[in-house]
């Protein structure tokens, strides 16, 4: 039985860690202290935990004025409204000036399930790809969440930390690597190569198993970070494979697979196929329910695998 | 300390020269703004030359007080309080909004020494004073926090949520200005979308609030030295001024929000402002 844990958990450990290694470590929320899990932190460190209220665009410059005092913020909200509610307040305040805000975007993807469409954010990256400055983490499990958030704290500048609210399979472990920016290797084969981000690298792992029984070697690649993207690892995977799927809990328009053709057209052009939100709003439903009937599980994986090799 | 400790007179006088750069380097760039930067100068310049503990030779000091320009668009007054106060040469004002100048048409915190962060986008300013005040506080250090704000800015919603932060979090080291000179771009704030009665709106909202004469050197600093014995309470000047102060054709006109004067009009008002175009210029050339 494959082990699952949320990685909103992975991001309030991260954050308790984060605080433990650096005194600048500050955390805001906006009324959502537990379904955000800064639970944690606001416990180990209530002197360094400002609730800010129902005011997310005060919470993302407030966050912006600590950062300019010296602290380490992280302002944490539902991505939808990190996002789209702040997104004044991170283009011209955070990613202008280039401050070192940290943003903690919980209920990322279609998996928050019953709250709906308005709850569920499947535009971030597409969104925050397009500010200047603006780095954006998505990482796949609870290990890699909480190293995530822990790493953001050394990198200088606006990071995004995308995390979902769940229980999803975990994939990494305690001690493996998370390198910021870089793209890594999770199964390696030369026929079509899977590039991943978030919970999809469960599903992409998934119908590689299913490829290889039909004789089809399937290159998975784990890209947590989307931006600044791991070119290298793209490049090498489209020339040494000749085909390619991107697979992201997020709209297809202007997301990670956009992102990852983006490199690939200007450097080796190859069949590409993008598992993803084909833009539309979710519903409610249950989280499983919902990934099947929007075509974000292994099997759609696989078809868009056949589909593109028959493009190869 | 503030550098300067200038008096009433030496700070008139500033307040006097500023405007002077700002029309000079509006009639230079043919572009910018005229009303708001011409009816903030006197309380800029009194914060600038006797309240605000800054050191321009080091603008990153770690113990200076910090002040946001929420009205990025007033850029013309703030670049010349800088370049007044010494953060860069006074010649730079003639490169304002050209390409290539560190003295964008909003002011840029990664181009220009002095700016503590990038404005230009209304409502913005207060929320980002009162993280600054915030964190000065868990530190227990003594730096202050200033915020400039407009009065058709007020219009905007996120101020009130910094509003009711800065006053639950009684953060007592925040004191925000506001010009109020009842002009915006569609016209009279009053007609546009009334923000009265402001004074009873901070008010209830937990602030101490100010109520002066914005060109009345003596109110200015009597209120700004109040705001920093004042403890318990975050506090706001109001200060009520005139737009296009200084420049008789340009008061009280909201058509001169957003427009520079063309070079006849700026010799006419460096006339009332006692200065030609050519002797300020060459001022500014030679700073
Ligand atoms: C969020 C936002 N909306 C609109 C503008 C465009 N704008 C620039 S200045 C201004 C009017 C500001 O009025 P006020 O605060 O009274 O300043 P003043 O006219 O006195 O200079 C507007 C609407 C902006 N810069 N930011």
């Amino acid at each position: 039985m494959v082990e699952l844990k949320k990685t909103r958990v992975g991001f309030g450990h991260g954050l308790v860690d984060a605080g433990r290694k650096s005194e600048k470590v500050v955390v805001l929320v906006g009324d959502l202290r537990d379904s955000t899990n800064v639970n944690f932190f606001a416990e180990e460190f209530p002197q360094r935990f400002i609730e800010v209220g129902i005011a997310e665009q005060n919470m993302a410059n407030v966050a912006a004025g600590l950062s300019l005092v010296g602290k380490i913020p992280f302002f944490t909200t539902y991505g939808a409204f990190a996002t789209c509610r702040c997104l004044d307040m991170l283009r011209v305040t955070i990613c202008y000036s280039n401050l070192n805000v940290k943003i903690g975007g919980a209920h990322g993807g279609i998996s928050v399930g019953p709250d709906g469409a308005t709850h569920q954010a499947l535009e971030e990256i597409s969104i925050l790809r397009s500010l200047p400055n603006m780095k954006v983490i998505v990482p796949c499990d609870y290990y890699e969440t909480r190293k995530a958030t822990l790493a953001s704290i050394d990198i200088k500048g606006p990071v995004y930390i995308r995390f979902g609210r769940e229980n999803v399979p975990v994939v990494t472990g305690e001690k493996t690597p998370f390198e910021f920016g870089k793209g890594a290797l999770y199964r390696d084969g030369g026929d079509v190569a899977i590039l991943a981000c978030g919970v999809m690298l469960y599903e992409a792992l998934a119908a590689a198993d299913e490829l290889q029984r039909d004789g089809i070697d399937a290159r998975i690649i784990n890209i947590h970070t989307v931006k600044p993207i791991d070119e290298d690892i793209i490049i090498k995977a489209a020339s040494e494979c000749g085909a390619i799927v991107t697979a992201e809990e997020h709209q297809v328009y202007g997301g990670f697979g956009s992102a990852v053709a983006e490199v690939i057209v200007k450097n080796s052009p190859v069949p590409m196929e993008f598992v993803g939100i084909q833009d539309s709003f979710g519903r409610s439903g249950q989280p499983e329910e919902l990934m099947q009937t929007y075509h974000l599980k292994a099997v759609d994986i696989i078809k868009a695998a056949m589909k593109v090799l028959g493009r190869k | 300390m503030n550098p300067f400790n200038f008096d009433i007179e030496q700070l008139n006088q500033k307040a006097l020269d500023i405007r002077r750069d700002i029309i000079t380097l509006l009639v230079e760039s043919q572009s910018g703004h005229s009303g708001g930067p011409l009816s903030c100068a006197d309380m800029a310049a009194a914060l600038y030359f006797n309240i605000l503990n800054h050191n321009p030779g080091n603008p990153d000091d770690p113990v200076r007080d910090l002040n946001f320009f929420s009205i990025g668009h007033v850029s013309p007054l703030i670049y010349s309080v800088l370049a007044e106060a010494g953060y860069f040469p006074l010649r730079d004002l003639l490169t304002f909004r050209k390409l290539n100048s560190h003295l964008e048409g909003h002011p840029n915190c990664l181009h220009t020494p002095g700016i503590e962060v990038s404005a230009g986008s209304l409502g913005q300013g207060l929320s980002i004073a009162c993280g600054a005040a915030y964190g000065i506080k868990m530190d227990g250090s003594e730096r202050s926090v200033f915020c400039f704000m407009g009065d058709g800015e007020q219009q905007e919603g996120s101020i009130w949520e910094a509003v009711m932060f800065a006053a639950h979090y009684r953060l007592d080291n925040l004191c925000a200005l506001i010009d109020y000179n009842h002009r915006q771009i569609d016209g009279e704030t009053e007609k546009v979308m009334n923000i009265a009665p402001l004074a009873e709106k901070y008010w209830s909202f937990g602030w101490n609030v100010y109520e002066i004469d914005g060109h009345n050197m003596g109110e200015i600093l009597g209120a700004l030295k109040a705001c920093s014995e004042f403890t318990g309470k975050p506090s706001v000047i109001i200060g009520h001024t005139v737009m296009g102060k200084g420049v008789s054709f340009m008061e009280g006109l909201a058509e001169w929000h957003g427009k520079p004067p063309a070079p006849d009009q700026g010799e006419k008002a460096l006339a009332e402002l006692g200065t030609t175009f050519r002797e300020w210029s060459e001022r500014l050339r030679n700073g």
